[in-house]
């Protein structure tokens, strides 16, 4: 018996080898530091942390280093990472009603409790590269303001007040599934899905969000809300009996509002579509209460047209780090595959040619 | 070299995985050997590696492997290829298992795309990796309707399919995935090995377990286990056939590699086993180019 | 209850699950063949220890235990695979993943087990039974995958009506469940697709 210590491994420790020289890139540069990355990398970081399921900005920036700035990449690492850790239970439910806003916007309501907050946000920026930034230039103090914190009521608990939507009623006795543990199941329930949704890959759900924009299953959606904030995560230990404070998670929220005519069961009212991811991302959050609300069709009694409203089809297809595997899986060798086609298609070319030539005798 | 037992990665389980999910696989293997042929669904994790390049296979062979084990991994037949070798590597650094490229010295085969050409033993269990384990997938992609078919053992989507590409080429079109049934019930996907391989899984000695990491599924054969590659009685199932033996070991009734050498349309067949071709080389066996290609074995690894 | 009064599980848990699951696939994957099982633990009785075995090797919070009434009625025994596999005990067999049988001629028929349904003939019940010996040869004869033409095999003591009741068992298929058989260090399994025949 022996090991095959032939061309293909050395080829592929040289390779990486060559990968660990190109990531660091020419040394007059100094090197990024993991802290750089999270805190001046942030949006990359919580990209990494949403798709990647798991909350650890720290990691999430040393994935990004790892990856030479491949998201997607950064993504898989995390994903590897959270799979071996192991589980000690399920967390309580986060109240996104008492976040610590740093910035929360309607637009269904000019002004409303707890007001209009911009916070840090590119909204209203002009998109001039600003080459003030590759000179370094601090930038001026940001301004403040002293706040009392209090809980800002969420947008369509005001509206619950009045009926005009409907009604969501936390049900404590059912489990919350995870499809990172148990396999999925079609169809699968809205807490399910919304796990898929978060995790997604956000360009999938910006273009399938879009596409209901654009009459492939529209939904009439308004943005009741946007909020991004800090929350705190809370656990309950078995051996305690109740909940303890883990630490602050930032998270996106957005809760669209759709218009529904209402059907033989229900009145008019308006309905909802939900978002919810880690750091700040409101592109994701909304695309996700877009797709969300889509794929509530059936519930609602409507007739599944589009792609969006397709279950099968936006959760089979929304992982990146699935679909970035199976697509570039094809790089692999295939020649044993390819040869198998090979000789059919010459079987076929040489019977089409028997054929052809049959004809022509035939006609002659 | 005689087989190496390497290290134990720090800081990882025996095998990489966590004994949470190695049970959770497991049962589902004892499930997919209990109802031969039938997909069982299970939670598949996310592995160090891309989805689509093994993460099933991988997931089998670590619930199943043991410190006594010998590994042998195999891409397209070969066990040069790179993503055999990373395989190996990553099962050589993990569970501190013996790994070996001689087919009739492995207690586990994990593979891609190919069966070896040596019948396998009792004592053996292969290990197919899966990209697509629903044979009706191309027919109809919904789960929910491809259960129902199963379930209602309803496979004429399929034999209308084959039915078609003989009116329409005059022969079955399909030449690797060709889908086979299983004791006499489940139709199921063999994994793209080529049809040439359909008949070695028929009352094969050895266990054949599937693993689909992408799509969450497991299935098995058993050992001893009717394995039919699906066909009608006007136009029976038939493997592909060389016109010519292995160009270095002469072995004929093999599955062969062309290999192109030119510019010109010059080009070789060599086996695709490629243990197997050098078995036959070190008994003594020559091809017709055995002289004039030194190394041939290699081709295809490190490219 | 103490967690000292608990009796060991695994030494090595993590090589000897290997090797206990090992022998439970080699069971199942050649029905009627008898595979050593080292069950090197030590189990409170009525529980065997190859029974513990078994339990310490498949079972878990994700997979769902039966105990028969024997077994159920010592708190020494529920204590001990509570402790070892945290699996959650369900009272109805027909919820069961596994089911574990210490006494074979109080065991329910094999229909009250769960029996999985034709689009997901996998959740059904593994039923687990304790006997006194397991052997190759005997009046049983067996056919079917896993077997290369027929095999003899031997197991006493017997649930009432076994044949008949896999007969029926065999009929369903792809519902059904299916038989591990565990005696003195040793695995032997029925899965459901085994014709069995008294000869």
């Amino acid at each position: 018996m022996y090991v095959a210590v032939k061309g293909g491994e050395e080829a592929i420790d040289n390779a990486h080898g060559l990968l660990a020289h190109e990531r660091r890139g020419p040394v007059s540069v100094p090197d990024l530091s993991p802290d750089q990355i999270e805190t001046q990398l942030a949006l990359a970081v919580d990209r990494v942390m949403a798709e990647g399921s798991l909350y650890d900005p720290a990691l999430a920036a040393l994935a990004i280093k790892q990856s030479r700035g491949d998201l997607i990449e950064a993504i898989f690492l995390v994903r590897a990472f959270r799979t071996t850790l192991p589980r000690f239970g399920n967390g309580e439910p986060v109240d996104t009603g008492a976040m610590a806003i740093e910035r929360r916007i309607s637009a269904t309501f000019k002004d409303l409790p707890g007001g209009q907050v911009l916070g840090p946000t590119f909204d209203y920026t002009h998109r001039l590269i600003d080459f003030m930034l590759a000179a370094g230039v601090a930038p001026p103090a940001p301004a403040e303001v002293e706040t009392d914190f209090e809980a800002t009521p969420r947008v369509t608990d005001l509206l619950d007040g009045q009926g005009l939507i409907e009604a969501e009623l936390p049900d404590d006795t059912a489990e919350v599934g995870d499809l990172t543990r148990a396999p999925l199941d079609f169809p699968a329930d809205r807490d399910l899905r919304l796990q898929a949704l978060a995790r997604g890959d956000e360009g999938f759900l910006l273009a399938l969000g879009y596409s209901t924009q654009r009459g492939y299953g529209r939904t009439h959606p308004f943005v009741g809300e946007i909020r991004f904030g800090e929350v705190m995560a809370e656990f309950v230990p078995e051996e305690l009996g109740f909940a303890v404070p883990l630490g602050p998670v930032s998270l996106t929220e957005c809760q669209m509002v759709n218009q529904f005519h209402g059907s033989a069961e229900l009145p008019p009212q308006f309905t909802r579509g939900y978002g919810l991811v880690f750091g700040q991302s409101e592109r994701k959050a909304m695309a996700m209460s877009l797709v969300d609300r889509a794929l509530r069709t059936r519930e609602f009694g409507e007739d599944v047209t589009a792609p969006a409203q397709d279950e099968e089809f936006v959760l089979s297809h929304c992982d990146n780090v699935q679909a970035t595997g199976f697509v570039e899986h094809l790089k692999l060798p295939h020649y044993v595959d390819f040869q198998a086609e090979l000789g059919l298609v010459r079987k076929m070319r040489s019977e089409y040619a028997a054929r052809q030539q049959e004809l022509k005798e035939a006609a002659e | 070299m005689s087989a190496v037992a390497a290290p134990q990665a720090n800081g990882y389980n025996f095998a990489y995985l966590d004994e949470q999910t190695k049970r959770m696989i497991r049962r589902a293997i004892l499930k997919g050997i209990a109802i031969p042929g039938y997909q069982v669904p299970f939670s598949s994790r996310e592995m160090p590696m891309p989805y689509g390049w093994g993460t099933g296979g991988v997931q089998v062979t670590a619930a199943i492997i043991g410190p006594d084990d010998v590994l042998k991994v195999i891409d397209q037949g070969s066990d040069d290829t790179t993503n055999a070798v990373s395989i190996r590597k990553f099962f050589a650094k993990t569970a501190g298992v013996a790994t070996t490229t001689e087919t009739r010295d492995a207690t586990i085969i994990q593979t891609r795309h190919r069966i070896p050409e040596r019948q396998l033993t009792e004592k053996q269990t292969i290990v197919f990796q899966v990209p697509i384990p629903e044979p009706l997938r191309f027919l109809e992609p919904r789960e929910t309707e491809t259960r129902k078919l199963h379930a209602l053992a309803d496979y004429g989507l399929m034999h209308v399919k084959l039915y078609e590409d003989i009116s329409r080429h005059g022969h079955i079109a399909t030449t690797y995935d060709y889908p086979v049934e299983v004791a006499d019930r489940y139709v199921m996907n063999p994994s793209p090995t080529p049809k040439f391989d359909n008949p070695k899984m028929h009352m094969s000695p050895a266990l054949q377990l599937f693993g689909a990491g992408r799509e969450k599924r497991i299935y098995a054969v058993p050992p001893f286990t009717k394995v039919r590659s699906l066909d009608f009685e006007d136009h029976p199932f038939e493997v592909q056939r060389f016109d010519k033996p292995c160009a270095l070991c002469a072995a004929t009734n093999v599955y062969l590699d062309e290999v192109v050498l030119d510019d010109r349309g010059g080009r070789m067949f060599v086996c695709s086993d490629s243990d197997y071709c050098e078995e036959r080389r070190a008994d003594g066996h020559r091809g017709e180019l055995s002289g004039e290609a030194p190394g041939l074995h290699a081709i295809g690894g490190a490219s | 209850m103490s967690a000292l009064a608990i009796t060991a599980g695994f030494a090595d848990p993590v090589i000897e699950a290997q090797a206990h699951f090992h022998a439970l696939m080699n069971a199942l994957a050649r029905p009627g063949s008898v595979q050593p099982f080292p069950a090197a633990l030590d189990a409170p009785a009525p529980l065997t220890r190859e029974l513990a075995a078994v339990a310490l090797t498949l079972a878990d919070h994700e997979a769902t235990l039966w105990l028969d009434e024997t077994l159920a009625a010592s708190k020494a025994v529920v204590d001990y695979l509570r402790f070892h596999t945290g699996a959650r005990l369900v009272a109805n067999p027909s919820d069961a993943a596994f089911a574990l049988v210490a006494d074979v001629a109080a065991m329910p028929t094999l229909a009250s087990f769960a029996q999985g349904t034709d689009e997901y003939p996998d959740r059904s019940t593994t039923i687990v039974i304790a006997v006194e010996t397991l052997a190759a040869g005997g009046d049983l004869e067996l056919i079917g995958p896993g077997i290369e033409d027929r095999t003899r095999f031997d197991l006493s003591p017997r649930p009432a009506g076994l044949a008949v009741q896999l007969a029926a068992n065999r009929a369903k298929f792809p519902r059904g469940v299916d038989l591990v058989f565990v005696g003195a260090r040793q695995v032997a399994a029925l899965p459901r697709t085994t014709l069995v025949s008294e000869v």
